[in-house]
């Protein structure tokens, strides 16, 4: 046995001289919280990864870890990338972001990007996408195609991001249709195909007939493909499940950014402690063409994305009144970015309590 | 559609899969053997027949495979808690383990695919009778074949000589084996079985309830069908009951979140578990009924003595 | 082919030790089989997943990390398991035992003082072990199975929690993120060797645990009648040792202690309440129990070499991209081997060729 391992370990250290000369490679790593195939979150940041292996292939190196629980073992796995020579870690979680600002402490030299959190550092900036730019553009398709004049809103947690996405949806959808209403279900997963395919009929069972999500699986898409009615993609285009159904999707394309910052890091450009929060205008998310819907709704969609992207246009302008009635923002009033990245309550027409 | 029906057929697909499993761990376990790894040959067969089923283009050739794989992975368990004697609760978490990673490689290049729907009954003329037309005759074919599968293990069990002894060996394996019967063939063929079915059941989610492929996709589906089959107390019929009453409070809460009463989704979310605790206390409270039906070697290992 | 075992007339004390080291064999052959397969170097890959985590310091605080949960909660799940009570959901009870933990440094943050820490420890036991108490309750007042009430209860445990993560315990300066206020240094756990890892005392305290269980099993009474009354609950009630008591000793302690895991977690490895706290340790933990043969001495054992699979598959999954499918498909491999290779401890394997029938006259 003893034997045996000396052979193991002379055998790996020999590998492990011969491959040495590869290494001058900059070496860029991904943490999923999810599996890389998972149609969702985080196979879209994979796809960006991707891109970075497409673009600067030659140059650098992508490594990723995926399915890592948030908690310790996420902070395992970081401080494992900070250890192996990465060059820049990016933490593709919320949850991640207590785990990487400890690792980064103890790491002054590598950089850190945490998608979606609040924290920063030296050497942790944090990057996210204006999702809700996307959910103002189909609330209004959804005001604009909808019979009965309700939509169903398939939701996972409550959190910022998500009760953000919920009120510009409502409030794109109230451009159009002032009276419109939301249903919403709280299915308590990210990812639970069967979960948000019996919810989506359950919305549907209620009288809505344009449903959307803020979860992850195809699965609502199917339920509307057979029930026949509209909805949209959550991440990636979703037209292969709902050829009938999809009307439009919010992409998440994380590529560019991520090859941006890669370079940045490479020349000595990347800079700490700085905040990202990048919308349409900077292609971090884009829209899926715009089908299933008659000419003039999508003429008036794709007028709202150029609005939204010239920054004539900003989701959330007053006036908005709370559920409860108050005034939130008053006439011509365009709300900071703050209370949006911290939004814990609903605008006016939201047929829900949120959960506090 | 009616609103009515159209919830009815909601809890029948969500309830389906639930029963196909653990109609098929109750026929394992009435054998004496546990088998805790229910949610691992759930989703080999998700994976499987899916894959089958996007690959030939029929569905139908999909829940074969579905069958085959969830058999063929309970066979492994079999080999090493039934040959080998080993602890059967590790053995059967350890199978979950492997289950799920195995269908994760599989499945790799099957993600985000549009797969081949299981297409439903559609007798003309009965299927749109108002009211039940198309709660009787036009849902999935896979509903029809978990309720002739409970009434068929149902008449096994209790009506042939074959389940009699089955439910012995269950009970007493020694004295069933100084009977002079081949315990060990007896609960191989039971544990198949079980994950015949456990298999199926996975069919069911990947070809019917969102035919589709996502790793891990019976997101404890497994463990709820082992919990239900305790739910009956090992009769059959009751776990049709377990199944429809957890099925239903699933679909009943979402409803509850639809028409907003403001009640925390995390309490909804979890009736359906308090319901079955509920339920399961109150008819358990015959003992005599209980043990009765409990069978006594359960997740004891069997070695032939000479 | 079929295989026969025959009974040893006593446990064989050479199998007991050259098991695990057959097992070890078997997977490192397996590992060789399936790395080739994959195109992957097989040596180095097997060198990544053995050896790699235990040569260097912080990798082994790593492992420790990992490790304390899962020893903790099989100590209580193998005394309950061999008084014959199925505790399945250390889950939920470890669950618990965090939030019941929690509730000083959340409600009462400025009570920092020597006494912090030990109360928190307490109410975690506590609170693992009232919620270990439901299903033993619910199993000798109304004879409702325990196998069932258990695992329900792990889903309402995680939904309670994430309630209260995303509820009355959170942060008011977190943004409206969920997960509490982050606990002050008082609450903390401390760290073992701060400067050369971070493992903190879950560790200590697991072994710990597992030495006085150890103890009471073999030396005193209580241990003698969890046998008893876990062989035959027969021979235990002539023995006037009552079986609805047991129960509930089977069911607190097990508890308790997967709460008391549940704390450890929460204040050393974590630092605060969030939304979810365990991985599925709970589970894990179930087979640790039982690849440690029941005995408090061997979840130590399995705890390390379970920890030790998580750790070498991400470190195969990060060098050399083996996907973490294949290390779980591998881990399961792992699993079974060591399970299989026990039987020898106590049969003899002999594998019979032809036909059953006749080799059975």
């Amino acid at each position: 046995m003893k034997k045996f391992l000396f052979a193991l370990t002379a055998t790996v250290a020999l590998t492990a001289a011969s491959g040495a000369f590869a290494e001058d490679k900059f070496k860029a790593c991904f943490i999923y919280v999810g599996s890389k195939t998972d149609g969702g979150w985080t196979q879209a940041h994979d796809i960006g990864r991707q891109m970075v292996d497409k673009e600067l292939g030659d140059k650098v190196e992508t490594v990723f870890l995926e399915n890592v629980p948030e908690g310790p073992d996420a902070e395992r796995a970081i401080e494992r990338f900070a250890r192996s020579g990465c060059g820049i870690i990016f933490t593709t979680s919320f949850g991640f972001m207590d785990p990487t600002i400890a690792v980064a402490e103890k790491f002054p030299d590598v950089k850190f990007e945490h998608a979606t959190g609040y924290k920063t550092a030296p050497n942790v900036t944090t990057y996210n996408s204006r999702f809700y730019e996307g959910r103002y553009i189909i609330g209004q398709i959804a005001g604009e195609v909808s019979k009965t004049g309700v939509a169903g809103y398939i939701a996972s947690f409550p959190i910022p991001e998500v009760v953000m996405g919920i009120n510009s949806f409502l409030l794109g959808a109230r451009s159009v249709n002032p009276d419109f209403k939301l249903k919403v279900v709280w299915v308590n997963t990210w990812f639970d195909a069967g979960k948000e395919a019996d919810a989506a009929k359950a919305l549907i069972d209620q009288g809505v007939d344009v449903i959307t999500q803020h979860t992850d699986s195809t699965g609502p898409m199917q339920v509307a493909e057979e029930r026949g009615i509209k909805a949209f993609g959550q991440a990636f285009d979703q037209i292969e499940a709902g050829p009938n159904a999809q009307m439009t999707a919010i992409e998440d394309t994380w590529g560019p950014y991520y090859v941006k910052q890669i370079k940045a890091a490479m020349d000595g450009t990347w800079e700490g402690g700085k905040s990202t929060w990048d919308g349409l205008k900077d292609g971090i998310l884009s829209m899926a063409p715009y089908t299933n819907m008659p000419d003039e709704v999508k003429a008036q969609a794709e007028k709202t994305q150029a609005a939204i992207e010239s920054g004539e246009l900003h989701p959330f302008t007053g006036p908005v009144n709370k559920q409860d009635g108050t005034v939130w923002l008053k006439e011509g009033e365009v709300s900071d970015d703050g209370t949006l990245l911290g939004m814990n309550f609903y605008v006016e027409g939201v047929d829900d309590k949120l959960p506090q | 559609m009616d609103i009515f029906q159209s919830v009815l057929l909601t809890i029948a697909t969500a309830s389906t899969p639930l029963l196909l499993a653990a109609i098929g761990e109750l026929v394992v376990e009435r054998s004496g053997v546990l088998n805790l790894g229910v949610e691992g040959m759930m989703v080999i067969g998700a994976v499987c027949a899916f894959a089958a089923a996007y690959l030939s283009g029929n569905p139908w050739i999909g829940v074969i495979a579905g069958i085959v794989a969830g058999a063929v992975l309970s066979l492994l368990f079999g080999v090493l808690a039934l040959s080998l004697a080993t602890n059967q609760v590790a053995t059967g978490l350890s199978l979950t383990l492997l289950g799920i990673g195995l269908s994760g490689m599989i499945g790799e290049n099957f993600v985000g695919r549009a797969g081949a729907r299981l297409p439903n009954l559609d007798i003309p003329v009965l299927t749109d009778l108002p009211l039940v037309g198309r709660l009787v005759f036009g849902q999935d074919p896979l509903f029809y074949v978990s309720i002739a599968l409970t009434a068929a293990v149902m008449w096994f069990l209790f009506r042939t000589r074959t389940g009699l002894t089955l439910r012995a060996i269950g009970d007493n394996h020694k004295s069933a084996h100084a009977l002079g019967i081949n315990v060990l063939k007896y609960r191989y063929l039971a544990v198949m079985f079980g994950g015949a079915c456990a298999g199926l059941a996975g069919a069911h989610l990947s070809l019917v309830y969102t035919p589709q492929w996502v790793e891990n996709m019976t997101a404890g589906r497994g463990w709820i069908a082992l919990a239900l089959v305790v739910f009956a107390s090992w009769r059959p019929w009751r776990v049709i009951g377990g199944a429809y009453l957890f099925g239903a409070v699933t679909i009943g809460q979402l409803h509850a979140q639809a028409l907003g009463f403001g009640i925390p989704s995390q309490l909804l979310s979890s009736l359906p578990y308090l319901a079955t605790i509920v339920v399961l206390v109150l008819i358990s409270r015959d003992r005599r009924l209980t043990v009765m039906n409990t069978p006594a070697s359960l997740a004891q290992p069997f070695v032939p003595d000479r | 082919m079929r295989i026969e075992l025959i009974k040893r007339p006593q446990q064989s004390a050479l199998f007991s030790a050259v098991s695990p080291l057959l097992a070890l064999g078997l997977t490192v052959l397996a590992g060789f089989v399936i790395f080739s397969l994959l195109g992957k170097p097989p040596l180095e890959a097997l060198y990544i997943y053995f050896v790699e985590p235990l040569s260097e310091t912080w990798q082994l605080h790593e492992l420790a990390i990992k490790a304390a949960p899962l020893i903790m909660i099989a100590v209580g799940l193998s005394v309950c398991y061999r008084s014959n009570n199925w505790n399945i959901g250390a889950e939920g009870q470890f669950i618990l035992g965090g939030i019941a933990g929690s509730l000083i440094p959340i409600l009462m943050p400025g009570f920092q003082n020597f006494l912090t820490l030990p109360l928190m420890l307490l109410f975690g036991f506590i609170g693992g072990a009232a919620m270990g108490a439901v299903p033993a309750l619910l199993k000798t007042r109304f004879n409702t199975n325990e196998i069932l009430t258990s695992l329900m209860l792990v889903y309402v445990a995680q939904l309670f929690l994430d309630w209260l993560a995303r509820g009355v315990f959170r942060d008011p300066n977190g943004n409206n993120f969920p997960g509490s206020i982050r606990f002050p240094s008082a609450a903390r756990l401390p760290e073992i060797i701060p400067s050369q890892g971070s493992a903190h005392l879950g560790i200590v305290l697991a072994v710990i645990a597992a030495a006085i269980v150890w103890v009471m099993m073999k030396y005193l009474l209580r241990g003698f009648e969890v046998k008893v009354l876990g062989g035959s609950p027969r021979a235990g009630r002539f023995a006037g040792f009552s079986s609805s008591r047991m129960v509930f000793f089977a069911f607190i302690l097990s508890g308790g202690l997967a709460g008391l895991a549940g704390i450890c977690e929460v204040s050393g490895a974590i630092g605060q309440l969030r939304e979810t706290i365990s991985p599925g340790y709970g589970f894990a933990a179930i087979i640790v129990a039982f690849l440690g043969r029941l005995n408090p001495l061997g979840a130590i054992a399995a705890g390390f070499v379970l920890a030790l699979t998580y750790l070498g598959g991400e470190g195969a999954q990060m060098s050399l991209g083996i996907s973490d499918k294949v290390a779980r498909v591998y881990q399961g491999l792992l699993l079974f081997f060591v399970l299989g290779c026990d039987t020898l401890i106590h049969y003899r394997i002999r594998l019979v060729f032809g036909d059953p029938v006749k080799a059975q006259g």
